[in-house]
Order: structure tokens, then C-alpha cells, then sequence
């Protein structure tokens, strides 16, 4: 048995007839000419027929097996894609700074299984690639996860937090976490219900250009989450992320305000309803908002790890049926959120089976699909019905991050009473009394004043 | 000091222009060079993207910043190239322009999938070099850190690989041809800042590579013009400025390949082969120079003192400007070197250029003069000056002391580049890519790149390509332009017209003319005239492609043509005498309506004229009248 990773009949027959494994350098020979290279592993997606070598200029080329007259091995030489993972110096007097590692693109490279990018970086190779950490901390590095954002749920939540609580106890200076970004939202979120009155920041990274790519965000972003962990003085869950798609500055946002909001811009995290709490770029963290918790000396925190899973966020869309909901009710969900149409509505065939829901204990929450704004069900009808209901109004809550917090608050307590005592008690700003005007900025593109704005500034 | 005297006549005799060398004198040096011939596809998008291609802009709308960091290669490894340019720390500025650039340019969203069309054309042009296409398509990033592209890296896959051109009676082997995304278009490179358009990121092109057969400057120069004339043959390609760029490979025996970047005139390739073989030749002398003397890159160590202080107050403008503004001075001793940084390396060009240009491009120290030595025997720092220097840094006099100023970054950086390349020389000439300058010969652009730049493009999966696929570009190939130039001869056309005919875009229509049933009765010498014929409207547009179909179908039906020429004449056009010429001349430009362009009058008045007489002398009175 040779190692011919990926490989399937036929391709596979015709590299087992002449014991060609992979990474073995050879010549082929085909009915059209000749190829030198090295044999490359095959991703599972590709197709059977298809032998991939990597030629002398560093190409890589498929051939057609069923072409193939011989193929003779010339010797062997094995991709050992490592960056050098360097012991982290230490600096007598520079703050003590934890990264967290869960996978994601910040940490990715390529996998031969798939041929896309997985996650794999060990945080130990990540500071080797990024050496600017040093300057700015004494770095320690755990690798709790390995694994891309959409993977990561309520266990990986707890296991955080806990990891985050012990850290804490033990006298670190500062929190960082490197995530996913597709999730970094809802892991946010769960940290903020999770992690109260940290003495520290707990800062979330990651990156839209995985680590592999010469322009990637992921070195600034590592840069700026670590200085914001090791200087700052907001002792807050917070995402530090690209504030333009430049390499210019990060922002941070809160933790229960922040959403992704665009699948593959640098620029992709922004607050809503309320504006970010601190610019950070390489001289340092520049505060936008005053409200917010600082850092304390002692060691003390708050960890309330818990989650009950059997809730659901149900996006309304018009015509919906009432199954949707009773199959929730069914399936023995405890709790809904519904992100509503405008101000917090869903059609009157759904009344029904929201009666059901109250019926059976199930609590229900109503936030807005619109992102921005508050819940209001008063102004209309609908709204005042659905209150009948038993359907509460979260405010001005995002829907990921109201479904995060009913899971949380269900995890401590059955009694649907309480649950909305800590459904609506804010924690961490994620319902805010009010909503500044410049919570929503959503310029439009082409409209001269924009375009004159946008001629002036990095985007 | 006799003991260093430079005694090689290599260094010391006058460089040989370009022109006094004999075949037999490259042959003597061991000269042998490669092409990269680069040419835009005639496409109507971008590559990886929706974007429109061919449509650039002086202005723009909005600008990005980016910066680069070196990564690894699928093999592990960091590349050369990639690390030299981390030094420099450029901060990337970006021009966009709303209709030319999207997401996918400023590396803010991921490829689309590749054009299919332009990857037809390459496949097309590499079925006409008689290529092997590859099975299946594999696109690669190859990491550029210069900053001519957002992303850090160029997609780009190989479509076929080995083949050949003939070239005055021998073959000229082609290694492969890919298809890749053009960069952007610079704009300034300054210090450590650099600004690019990307316009032009992200259109298709494609890349012909050949072995190194071609063994004179003007053997290059040949082989370009066969790749060009076979690409343009095809009708799939840009043309005009800016389409077809090309590097050049250069090295001699015991040299190293040398890529001379963006020759944009072929031209100009002769005069830059033969200075960078004479570069190759001198830097070598100087290694031979320097290891008699027993240096070697061991014995070169950091001597290099802080002469801020010593210097304050210079007279040497350069450098008291400098000082005022609170920068730094670095003396770098250069123990060994004695009388060989004045030698000549290229024309005009003293091994010195070789420390300058590392200092000007990895340091970003770029305002010139960057460096002073004290041998250069030109009037900069006074003899007590230099004397204190040569004190600080422990040498004696005739000892070449290297003066850099800048702030202490770059300085710092300056010094240890300068050491780089003094090792470098004990080991003979440095890979690197250089780029050609105007007046023949080339300065050091950065580290010649390697295999260590390529990686798999994970976001994109392999493409096969069909053998249907296959089929149906291979069965719609058009003949070479070798081919056609046999053609044209075997038809009788003579061989002015033949050359020029057999590289033209027309020549398709020539065939379809010539293929007809009749067409074997044609005086085919007077159908390339007319085709060729400037006053003939030019296959550039629908509407002149439509003239030249219906064209095709008047002499089909036995007519005329819309021109008046009886192309079924088996005599050619009775010639006019010039008297007789300027007659008829003259009566059509009395006819002529006054409002008509110079170009728009000559084709009434070659009305009666086309075929009989010169149209450029024509051309000439018509351009006097009007």
C-alpha cells in the first residue's frame, strides 16, 4: 500500500501500476508528449480521470490517465509547508496577553483533500509569521479549536468562556480570540452573556484573506486585537476587525452590536444601531464612546457557561405556513425567535400555531429582519396581537444575537417568567435605550456627495 | 597598493558597442537567451471578474492602501523575491475607477470563473505553436509583492506546454504558454510609497515562454517578432501600446539567467542583450578579481560606522541637506574592492550602479545621488572629509568607503544591502530581475523570482478541458504565419507583398478570395496589393469587415469589384506614367468636396488611380493640395 492521497480508478490503477505515490518526481509519458513534475495529491472534489504534477516551474498541470504510456520516478520530494514556529520572546514588563485559537480563516492554508483552505495553523506558527506581537506583549497561545466558524455552536461557546474564565483568574492582562468571521458575530454575542464583568478586554479576530495570501488582513488584524487586549482600557467583549477595506485602521466593535454584513469584504464587521466604541491602528486605541466598562486591576469575573440548544431563529418571509412553526412545538424546541417583517411582524395564519407555542411553554421572541431599529408592536394591529400572543418584543436586539441570549437564558432557568426578566435586562448594550442617528449610516453609492465623500477617504 | 592592480583587459579596455560583435564573439562568451512574450487577448472581460477589459482612464474615484508580507509556497518554502520586498515596506496606493474595477480587483471579493472565451484563445494560440494543452486546467497564484497587484499574487495556469517556432531555418523551442491576469498600470514609485491604476488588473493575456535557443542579440529580436506576428496572425490578441510586452532571459557561460523586465519595443531587444552579456562578462572578470585576491563572502564582515557626527558640517550639498533634515550617514568599508568600483559594467555604467541600485530599490533611499564612494574620483566630499572617513572606518587611502544617508531605517537597511551585494560579487552575478532603461541598459528592479512564488489557487477548482472542447478549436486553427507565407508564394505573390500580407489580419480574406471556385484564376499579386492597399477600408470594424464580405461575393459572382479592379485580369494593371498619373489626379481633386479629411479624400481620388500608380506618391500630392 503506497500513499496515493485522493486518488480514484482509474487514475489511481495507472499510479499503482507504476508505483508513482505522490510526491514522487517523475517523467510521464503520454501519446502527445512528455511532462516532468512532481506527483501532487488530488482533491477528494476533483474528478477520477486526472493526474496532477507539479512541474519544475512551480505550475501544476492535470493529465488525462487514460494518455498515460509510462511513467518513470526520478527520486521524491515532499511539500512540508511549516512556517518556522519561533519561540515567543519575552519582555520583562510588557503585558501578559492569551490568544485563543479556534480555526478560521485567520489561521487557514490549503488542504489537499479538498483543495480549498482549512483551517490548520497552530498559534504558535501564526506569531512566527507575525513577529510585530512581540512588541507589543508577552504572548501565550492555547489551540482550543480547529475548526471553520459555521462549525462552532453552544459547546465550543462554554468551552471558551470557561478557558476565557480560568485565564482571567490566573492574571492575564488581556483576552484575545482568534474565530471564524462567518460566526464571530454569535460567538460575540455568547462571550458578552457568558463573560460579564471581566477585568479585561476579550478581543475576537480573524480575517477575510486567509494568512496564505501575500495582502491578507490577518497580520494587522492579529496586530490590532493584541494591542487593543494588551493597552486598552475597555474591559469589554469586543470584535477587532478592518474599519475601511484599507490596511489603515481596525475598529472595535461591542460584542452584542456587531454583525458580518458583507460575505467578502476586509470591511465586513459593523455596528448596528449604535456606532463602534474605539478606533485601533498602530498608535494605539482611539475611544469613540465613553459608556464603556474599564479595565479593573482584580481577577474577578462573572462566567454563567450554560446553553439549552433547543431554540430556534426563524427568519419570516411572507406566506410562511403555520408547520414552521409547529414542527418547533413538536420537536420539543423551548424557545423562537422570529426576525419579523418591519416593526415586528409575521401574517395572521401564523397566529395560531404562536397560540399553540404559548400553550405549550415555548417563549417566543419578535426581533426585525430590517437590522436597525427597534421592535415597536403598538403602531400596528399585528403587533398588538401578537403581544396577545405571548410573542415578546426584544427591542432594538439583532436577531443572532437574541437567539443567543434566549439559548443562554433558558440554560439557567425553565421559568419563562425569569426568562424574560434576563431577556430584557440588558447586559452588555444589546438593547440600548437609544438610537443615536449616526447608528445608521448607509450611504448610497453614485449620489454625488457620497461619491465627493468617498473620492476623499479610504474605503 | 600594486597588488590590487586591475590588470584584466576585460576591465580595463573599452566596452564593444553594440554592432562590433561577430556571431563568433557571443559564441566566444557563451550567450544564450530566452523570451517571455506577454500579449493582452482581444477579450471583451476581464479574467476572473465581469469587469470590462481594454478601458483605461486618467482619473479615478476612489483609492485603497494596501501592504505585503511574504508567504509561504505550496512547497514550504519563502521566496527570494518575496523577502527582498517585505524590506522595502511600501505603502500600496490603488487608484479605482467605478466602471473598470470591482470587488474581485481590490482583492475585496473572491474569482468569479475564468472567462471561457479568452481561455479558448489561449487555448487556440497554443494549438498554433503546436503545443501539447494540458488535460486539465490547474490555476496557480504567483506571488508578486511589488505591489502591482492588490491580491499579492497573479492567477495564472499553464495551457500547453512544448513546442516550437521555426526561425531562419532552425526551431525554437517553446516551454509552455499560460494564460494570466495583467497587473495594474504604475503610476509612481517614490521612496516607500508607490501608487497604481487598476485599470487594467485583471484582463487576460497570455505568456510565451521559450528555451533559451536564441544565441545573438538579434536572434532575439527575430524570435520575438515570429511569436508576435503568430499571435497577432490569430486575430485573438490586442494589439498596440501596452498589449505585447516581453522578457528578456540573458546569460553567459559561467553567468546566471538574468530577466530583463517590460521590453515594450523589440527593438530595443537587440542593444539590451548584447549590454547585459557584457555585464555578465564584467561581473564575472570582477569575481575572478576579487577571489585572486582571496575575498569571499565570509571575509566580508559589517565595518560600517555612524558618520553623522564626522560630517555635520560638509559642504557637499546633497549631503548637508540631508543632514539638516536630522538624517543619518553610514560609512560602509569595502576592504578588497580597491580600483574595481569604477569599472564599466555596462556602457556609461560602473560597478558602482550595482551597490545603487540595491540601495535605491530595497532601502527606497531613491533620490540620486543615494550613494558616494570614495573612489569614484569625482568631486563630492573634500579629501579631509574622506580622509576622517577612511579614519572612522579603519582603512587606508585608495580603499573604497561607501557614503548612504537617510533616516536610520532605511540607512540601516542601505548598509546591509550594500554588504549583501559586496558578497554577492564574490560568487559571481546574482539572480535577479532588471529593467531595461532607455538608452540599452538595465538597473536592478528585485531578486530574480522562483518556482518558491507559486501556489495553488484554492479558490477556484481544476477545470477539464474537453477533448470535444479540444476538437472544435483545433479543427478552426488558421495557418501560421510561416504557413501563410508559403502560401503566398506558391501563389505568385512576390515577396514584399508575401511578408507583409502573411501577418496580416486580411490574409483570411485573401484566402476565402483565393480558395473560391474561380479564385485560381486571380492575379493573386494584385489581390495582396489590393488588400494591402492603405485606401481599402481596414477589417477593424463590422462595417468594413461587411465591405470586404461583399467584396468577397461580387467576385464570387463573377462581378467586379466594389473598387473597380478585375481581379480575374490575369495581367496585371497597365502602370501609368507619372504625367498621366497626376492628370487623373488632378481631375479628382477638382471633384473633391472640400469638407472630405486628408484620409476620407483618398478614396475618390484613388478612384481611377488604384493599382496603376503609386498610392504613397499619391498620397504625398494629395497631402501638398490639401
Amino acid at each position: 500500500m503506497g500513499d496515493y492521497q485522493g486518488y480514484r480508478t482509474p487514475a489511481l490503477e495507472v499510479l499503482e501500476k507504476y508505483e508513482a505515490q505522490i510526491w514522487s518526481d517523475v517523467t510521464i509519458t503520454t501519446d502527445s508528449g512528455n511532462f516532468d513534475g512532481l506527483i501532487l495529491p488530488r482533491s477528494e472534489t476533483a474528478d477520477e480521470k486526472h493526474i496532477v504534477i507539479k512541474m519544475i516551474t512551480g505550475y501544476n498541470v492535470g493529465l488525462l490517465c487514460d494518455k498515460i504510456t509510462d511513467i518513470k520516478i526520478n527520486g521524491r520530494r515532499e511539500a512540508n509547508y511549516k512556517i518556522p514556529e519561533k519561540e515567543f520572546p519575552y519582555t520583562e514588563g510588557q503585558p501578559r496577553v492569551k490568544l485563543f485559537g479556534t480555526g478560521g480563516t485567520i489561521a487557514s492554508r490549503l488542504d489537499y483533500r479538498t483543495g480549498a483552505v482549512i483551517p490548520a495553523f497552530s498559534p504558535g506558527e501564526l506569531y512566527g509569521s507575525v513577529p510585530e506581537l512581540a512588541d507589543i506583549c508577552n504572548l501565550e497561545t492555547e489551540k482550543l479549536y480547529g475548526v471553520f466558524s459555521e462549525n462552532i455552536g453552544h459547546e465550543e461557546w462554554i468551552g471558551l468562556a470557561n478557558a476565557i474564565g480560568a485565564e482571567i483568574e490566573k492574571g492575564v492582562d488581556g483576552i484575545v480570540v482568534g474565530h471564524g468571521t462567518d460566526t464571530m458575530h454569535h460567538t460575540a454575542a455568547a462571550l458578552s452573556f457568558m463573560v460579564q464583568d471581566s477585568p479585561v478586554p476579550i478581543v475576537m479576530v480573524g480575517s477575510q484573506r486567509s494568512s496564505d495570501r501575500p495582502s491578507s488582513d490577518a497580520a494587522i488584524n492579529l496586530i490590532n486585537a493584541t494591542r487593543t487586549a494588551a493597552t486598552s482600557d475597555i474591559a469589554e467583549v469586543m470584535v477587532c476587525m478592518f474599519g475601511p477595506t484599507s490596511d489603515q485602521y481596525g475598529l472595535l466593535h461591542r460584542g452584542t452590536r456587531v454583525r458580518k454584513m458583507h460575505s467578502s469584504y476586509r470591511s465586513t464587521f459593523r455596528t448596528l444601531s449604535d456606532i463602534p466604541l474605539a478606533m485601533i491602528d498602530k498608535n494605539g486605541v482611539k475611544p469613540l464612546k465613553q459608556d464603556y466598562k474599564m479595565r479593573r486591576p482584580d481577577n474577578n469575573v462573572k462566567i454563567t457557561p450554560v446553553f439549552d440548544d433547543r431554540v430556534s431563529l426563524v427568519y419570516y418571509y411572507p406566506g410562511m405556513k403555520p408547520d414552521i412553526i409547529d414542527s418547533l412545538i413538536a420537536n420539543d424546541y423551548k424557545g423562537i425567535v422570529i426576525a419579523g417583517t418591519g416593526l415586528g411582524h409575521v401574517n395572521r395564519p401564523l397566529y395560531d400555531a404562536l397560540d399553540r407555542a404559548n400553550e405549550a411553554g415555548v417563549a417566543v421572541y419578535m426581533t426585525v429582519q430590517t437590522l436597525w431599529g427597534f421592535v415597536q408592536m403598538y403602531v400596528y394591529e399585528t403587533g398588538r396581537e401578537l403581544m396577545g400572543l405571548g410573542v415578546v418584543p426584544t427591542a432594538n436586539m439583532l436577531p443572532e444575537v437574541a437567539y443567543v441570549k434566549l439559548g443562554w437564558a433558558l440554560g439557567q432557568t425553565d421559568d419563562l417568567k425569569e426568562v424574560e426578566k434576563i431577556m430584557l435586562s440588558p447586559v452588555s448594550s444589546e438593547i440600548t435605550e437609544r438610537e443615536p442617528h449616526n447608528g445608521y449610516l448607509l450611504y448610497q453609492g453614485g449620489i454625488p456627495e457620497v461619491e465627493e465623500f468617498t473620492s476623499r477617504n479610504w474605503k | 597598493m600594486a597588488k590590487y592592480a586591475v590588470t584584466n583587459p576585460v576591465l580595463t579596455d573599452p566596452l564593444p558597442i553594440y554592432g562590433s560583435w561577430t556571431e563568433e564573439d557571443y559564441k566566444d562568451v557563451g550567450l544564450i537567451s530566452g523570451l517571455e512574450v506577454h500579449q493582452q487577448l482581444l477579450s471583451v472581460r476581464k479574467l476572473f471578474c465581469r469587469c470590462p477589459a481594454g478601458i483605461y482612464s486618467k482619473v479615478h474615484d476612489a483609492e485603497i492602501l494596501r501592504h505585503m508580507r511574504p508567504t509561504l509556497s505550496e512547497m514550504g518554502d519563502y521566496d527570494g523575491t518575496a523577502l527582498m520586498e517585505f524590506k522595502t515596506r511600501k505603502e500600496i496606493t490603488y487608484l479605482l475607477k467605478n466602471e473598470t474595477v470591482c470587488t474581485y480587483e481590490m482583492d475585496d471579493a473572491p474569482p468569479f470563473e475564468i472567462d471561457e472565451l479568452a481561455l479558448d484563445s489561449a487555448i487556440y494560440i497554443s494549438m498554433m505553436m503546436g503545443l501539447q494543452v494540458v488535460d486539465e486546467v490547474h490555476i496557480a497564484r504567483k506571488q508578486y509583492l511589488d505591489g502591482s497587484i492588490p491580491t499579492g499574487f497573479q492567477r495564472t495556469a499553464i495551457i500547453g506546454v512544448t513546442g516550437s517556432i521555426p526561425l531562419n531555418g532552425k526551431s525554437i523551442a517553446i516551454r509552455q504558454l499560460s494564460i494570466e491576469e495583467d497587473s495594474c498600470r504604475e503610476v509612481q514609485d517614490q521612496g516607500h510609497d508607490m501608487i497604481f491604476r487598476a485599470d487594467r488588473l485583471g484582463m487576460p493575456l497570455i505568456e510565451t515562454v521559450t528555451d533559451p535557443d536564441m544565441k545573438t542579440p538579434d536572434e532575439v529580436a527575430s524570435a520575438c517578432e515570429v511569436i508576435r506576428q503568430l499571435n497577432r496572425a490569430t486575430g485573438l490578441v490586442r494589439t498596440g501600446c501596452g498589449a505585447g510586452r516581453q522578457d528578456v532571459n540573458v546569460s553567459i557561460t559561467g553567468g546566471t539567467r538574468i530577466e530583463i523586465k517590460g521590453v515594450s519595443s523589440i527593438k530595443q531587444i537587440p542593444v539590451l542583450v548584447h549590454n547585459e552579456a557584457l555585464r555578465q562578462r564584467a561581473l564575472l572578470a570582477i569575481r575572478d578579481e576579487l577571489q585572486g585576491r582571496g575575498i569571499t563572502e565570509e571575509s566580508i564582515v559589517d565595518n560600517s560606522v555612524d558618520v553623522t557626527e564626522l560630517l555635520s558640517g560638509t559642504g557637499y550639498k546633497f549631503l548637508s541637506k540631508a543632514l539638516d533634515k536630522g538624517m543619518v550617514v553610514s560609512a560602509v568599508p569595502l576592504s578588497g574592492f580597491e580600483g574595481l568600483l569604477v569599472v564599466p559594467t555596462q556602457p556609461r555604467t560602473a560597478f558602482l550602479k550595482e551597490f545603487s541600485d540595491r540601495v535605491r530599490v530595497v532601502a527606497c533611499i531613491d533620490r540620486l545621488p543615494n550613494l558616494l564612494s570614495s573612489t569614484e574620483g569625482i568631486e563630492t566630499l573634500s579629501s579631509s572629509e574622506w580622509e576622517k572617513v577612511e579614519k572612522a572606518t579603519g582603512v587606508n587611502h585608495g580603499t573604497p568607503v561607501l557614503i548612504v544617508w537617510g533616516n536610520k531605517r532605511d540607512v540601516k537597511t542601505a548598509t546591509a544591502e550594500i554588504l549583501i551585494r559586496a558578497r554577492e560579487a564574490t560568487v559571481g552575478i546574482p539572480e535577479e530581475t532588471r529593467q531595461s532603461l532607455v538608452d540599452g541598459t538595465n538597473g536592478f528592479e528585485r531578486i530574480l523570482p522562483g518556482a518558491s512564488r507559486m501556489y495553488p489557487d484554492t479558490d477556484l477548482p481544476p477545470e477539464v478541458l474537453t477533448s470535444e472542447r479540444l476538437d472544435k478549436i483545433r479543427s478552426s486553427l488558421v495557418l501560421t504565419p510561416w504557413q501563410r507565407l508559403e502560401l503566398l508564394k506558391n501563389d505568385g505573390v512576390n515577396d514584399d507583398l508575401a511578408n507583409r500580407l502573411s501577418i496580416n489580419q486580411l490574409f483570411i480574406l485573401y484566402k476565402e478570395l483565393r480558395d473560391l471556385p474561380d479564385g485560381k484564376n486571380f492575379n493573386h499579386n494584385q489581390l495582396a496589393s489590393l488588400l494591402l492597399d492603405r485606401d481599402c477600408p481596414r477589417p477593424k470594424s463590422m462595417a468594413a469587415l461587411q465591405w470586404w464580405r461583399d467584396a468577397v461575393k461580387d467576385v464570387a459572382d463573377g462581378k467586379n469589384l466594389a473598387c473597380g479592379i478585375w481581379l480575374s485580369d490575369n495581367e496585371p494593371l497597365a502602370q501609368l506614367e507619372e504625367a498621366e498619373a497626376k492628370e487623373l489626379f488632378n481631375k479628382a481633386v477638382a471633384e473633391l468636396d472640400d469638407s472630405l479629411s486628408l484620409q476620407a479624400a483618398m478614396r475618390p481620388v484613388m478612384e481611377n488611380l488604384r493599382g496603376r500608380f503609386s498610392g504613397a506618391k499619391i498620397q504625398s500630392w494629395l497631402q501638398e493640395v490639401k
